[in-house]
C-alpha cells in the first residue's frame, strides 16, 4: 500500500477510511464525514460544499488518479471540529500537475462534458491544496456559523 | 439488473416535461443511468422539445453537468430545444461558476420555460 506522504496525516486527530477504488465504494466515506460535519453544526451551505467537493475528489481519485483500477485503493483522512473540516483524499496513481488543467470556462471548452471537478472544489471550499505530485488533495471548509 | 427510473416524463402541448426522482444528482453510476434515460427522450423524435424541471433537485456534481451538456448536444443534433427551470439558488451558483448559465436556457419557473418554446 502506498503510504501518504503528508507528515501531518500522522496527527492523531485524523481518522482514516480506506476504500476500494471503484465508483461504488467511493461513496462510502461521505456518510461518516457528513455525520461529523452535522454534529459540529456547520451551516447548510457548508454541508452542500463539502458533499460536492468530496464527490468530485473521490470521482477524480477513481477515474483519473487510480485510472479505474479496482485493485488500487483510496484513503481518506479527515477531522472535523467546531472551526473547520479538513479532508484529505489520497489515491495510488502517478499524480498530475494541477496547474496544467485547462480552464473549463474558456469559450472553446464550455461545451466539453468533462473538466469541471477541480474548479468546483476550488469554488466551494476555503482551501484546496494538491500535494505529493497531485496524488493527495486536501480540502478545507471553515465553519462560519 | 434493470436500472432505477430516475425521471418522470409528462407531456405538455408536445413538450416533454421531465422531473427528477433523485434529490441528489451526484454519483457517476446514477448519472450514467439518468443520462441514458434522458437520451431516450432526446432521440424519441426529430425536433424534440424538452423541459428539465429541477424543482426536486438539491445537489448536482460536475458529472451531472457533463451529462446535461451531452444531452444538449444530442437535442441540437435532432434540431430540438432544451430548457431548464426551477433551479434552486445553490445549484444555480454551480451553473454560474462554470459559466454554463450561458450555455443553457434557464427559466425561473416551468410555466415561463413552457411559454418560451
Amino acid at each position: 500500500m502506498t503510504q501518504p506522504d503528508s507528515e501531518h496525516i500522522r496527527d492523531d486527530r485524523y481518522r482514516a477510511i480506506r476504500v476500494k477504488s471503484t465508483l461504488e465504494d467511493a461513496k462510502l466515506p461521505e456518510m461518516e464525514i457528513l455525520a461529523d460535519v452535522r454534529r459540529h453544526r456547520f451551516c447548510e451551505e457548508a454541508e452542500f460544499a463539502i458533499k460536492l467537493a468530496l464527490e468530485e475528489a473521490m470521482t477524480n481519485a477513481v477515474k483519473h488518479g487510480n485510472c479505474n483500477d479496482a485493485s488500487k485503493q483510496i484513503t481518506v483522512y479527515f477531522f472535523v471540529d467546531d472551526e473547520r473540516a479538513e479532508i484529505i483524499v489520497c489515491d495510488e496513481g502517478c499524480g498530475f500537475e494541477p496547474g496544467g488543467v485547462p480552464d473549463p470556462t474558456e469559450n472553446d471548452r464550455l461545451t466539453l462534458p468533462n473538466g469541471r471537478g477541480i474548479m468546483l472544489m476550488r469554488a466551494y471550499m476555503d482551501e484546496v491544496e494538491y500535494r505529493c505530485n497531485g496524488r493527495e488533495v486536501c480540502l478545507v471548509k471553515l465553519n462560519k456559523r | 439488473m434493470p436500472s432505477a427510473e430516475h425521471i418522470i416524463v409528462t407531456k405538455n402541448n408536445g413538450i416533454n416535461v421531465i422531473e427528477f426522482n433523485d434529490r441528489k444528482i451526484l454519483d457517476e453510476l446514477a448519472i450514467r443511468e439518468l443520462g441514458e434515460q434522458l437520451q431516450d427522450v432526446a432521440e424519441s423524435q426529430d425536433g424534440v422539445r424538452i423541459l428539465l424541471n429541477f424543482q426536486n433537485v438539491e445537489h448536482l456534481s460536475s458529472a451531472a453537468l457533463g451529462m446535461l451538456i451531452t444531452l444538449d448536444q444530442r437535442v441540437k443534433e435532432r434540431k430540438g430545444a432544451l430548457k431548464l427551470s426551477n433551479i434552486n439558488p445553490q445549484i444555480y451558483e454551480v451553473f454560474k461558476i462554470t459559466r454554463l448559465n450561458k450555455l443553457f436556457e434557464i427559466h425561473e419557473s416551468a410555466a415561463r420555460a413552457l411559454g418560451a418554446f
